[in-house]
């Protein structure tokens, strides 16, 4: 599903939009070298980590995009490094378990 | 203690060659906040409040009479007689220094005296400025940022073997979070360029992410070098300490020292050395309390690659 549409039917806020790109898949971590480790390129990642690192981490490991769960606030350096990089931020005020289970739901059916 | 930390007889090359190269007109303020002899303290004490400072000159037609500082201000307070004229009270047992003077005179001066402020004349005596300690240090500080730079300029690159198409140095610092990423952010921009398979691109950038953070997260600041040769992507981490007490255990995963507050952004998980070993084709690590020492390499064609 292209990343747009499911960011839509998720309800998410764009924060920072996205590269016009298919996600396949999700990941959902806190933990930045957990998701480096296992994370699978073109993914989109659900997070509550909002700040620059996570988009380092994102680019090192070919994310498209992340979600930012509990609605966390999003620093405006953030923003900056994921338009440089062209990668999306959305955020929404699902927890990580409900925004991954809704993800999964819509990239299934 | 003394008012500005630097011994003037005893101090490096570098610090003695600016304390007398500077002279007292190139750190004092020139434009001049004084007053009249037959001004009030009341006056004076509401010229120190709009501008914010402990001492005010007297002069007139150029020529320094007194000074009223502060402490007369209180006096004047606390024994009511703010309506005085300032002539009545202010310290005529002036010590001044001249325009032309060395910067050390003026160090000297403030640790012989005592006092916070020290009007400058000319060789015709007439006031021309006045310099506080903070003219002091903040010119310091500008001569030094200034001779650092040009100190810093003329270090040698280290020389580049010919095959290698990158070589870059970055210095992480403790806690650096802000800055952390570059260097692996570049050494992925730079494989991209020069179109390295996506698989590979990820390893090294893991790589180097991982032991990036660990200078940021665990070291008290290092140096991470990256060089791309057309066989491998080799990267160099030396720290300043502490070093790792059982590498072993560092190795393992789920195994940290991190804090809280570090474990909250989303690091110290203990899994970055293993991260970085286990996308490594060859990775050394040494350690001791004065430093430790990553070397991690990835072969550019897989066939290089060492069999494991």
């Amino acid at each position: 599903m292209k990343l747009d549409e499911l960011m839509k039917r998720m309800q998410a806020e764009t924060i920072q939009p996205g590269p016009d790109i298919a996600i396949q898949t999700a990941y959902t971590s806190d933990l930045l070298s957990d998701v480096m480790a296992h994370a699978e390129s073109n993914s989109l990642l659900i997070t509550i980590q909002a700040h620059t690192n996570t988009i380092a981490v994102a680019f090192n490991a070919d994310i498209r995009a992340v979600l930012i769960c509990h609605n966390r606030p999003v620093p405006d350096d953030m923003k900056q490094a994921a338009a440089r990089e062209h990668i999306g931020i959305y955020r929404t005020n699902d927890n990580q378990y409900v925004s991954s289970w809704k993800v999964y739901t819509l990239l299934q059916g | 203690m003394k008012n500005i930390p630097i011994d003037i007889n005893e101090s490096s090359l570098v610090v003695m060659d600016l304390i007398f190269k500077l002279k007292i007109r190139d750190v004092m303020t020139r434009g001049l906040i004084s007053a009249k002899r037959c001004d009030s303290m009341h006056h004076i004490q509401q010229l120190m409040k709009d501008n914010s400072i402990t001492g005010v000159p007297i002069v007139e037609n150029k020529r320094l009479y007194g000074i009223i500082s502060i402490d007369d201000i209180i006096n004047a307070l606390e024994h009511g007689y703010r309506d005085d004229p300032a002539e009545k009270h202010m310290t005529t047992n002036l010590v001044v220094l001249d325009e032309d003077m060395p910067l050390s005179f003026a160090i000297n001066y403030f640790d012989k005296y005592g006092f916070g402020r020290y009007p400058v004349l000319n060789a015709r005596q007439e006031v021309v400025g006045i310099i506080t300690t903070r003219n002091v240090n903040i010119s310091l500080l500008m001569a030094l940022i200034k001779e650092i730079h040009e100190l810093e300029s003329r270090i040698e690159p280290h020389p580049t073997p010919d095959n290698t198409y990158m070589l870059k140095e970055y210095h992480v610092r403790q806690y650096g979070f802000d800055e952390a990423g570059k260097a692996s952010n570049n050494l992925k921009k730079f494989l991209q360029e020069h179109q390295h398979p996506t698989r590979l691109m990820r390893r090294a950038a893991v790589a180097a992410y991982e032991l990036e953070m660990n200078l940021v997260v665990h070291s008290t600041g290092g140096t991470l070098t990256i060089i791309v040769t057309q066989e491998k992507v080799e990267i160099n981490v030396v720290d300043h300490g502490p070093g790792i007490t059982d590498v072993e255990q560092a190795m393992r995963e789920g195994f940290t020292t991190a804090n809280e507050w570090i474990q909250s952004l989303g690091f110290g998980a203990g899994m970055g050395l293993p991260n970085a070993r286990r996308v490594s084709d060859e990775f050394d690590i040494e350690s001791s309390p004065d430093g430790t020492r990553v070397r991690s390499v990835i072969y550019l064609n897989p066939q290089d690659a060492p069999a494991t």
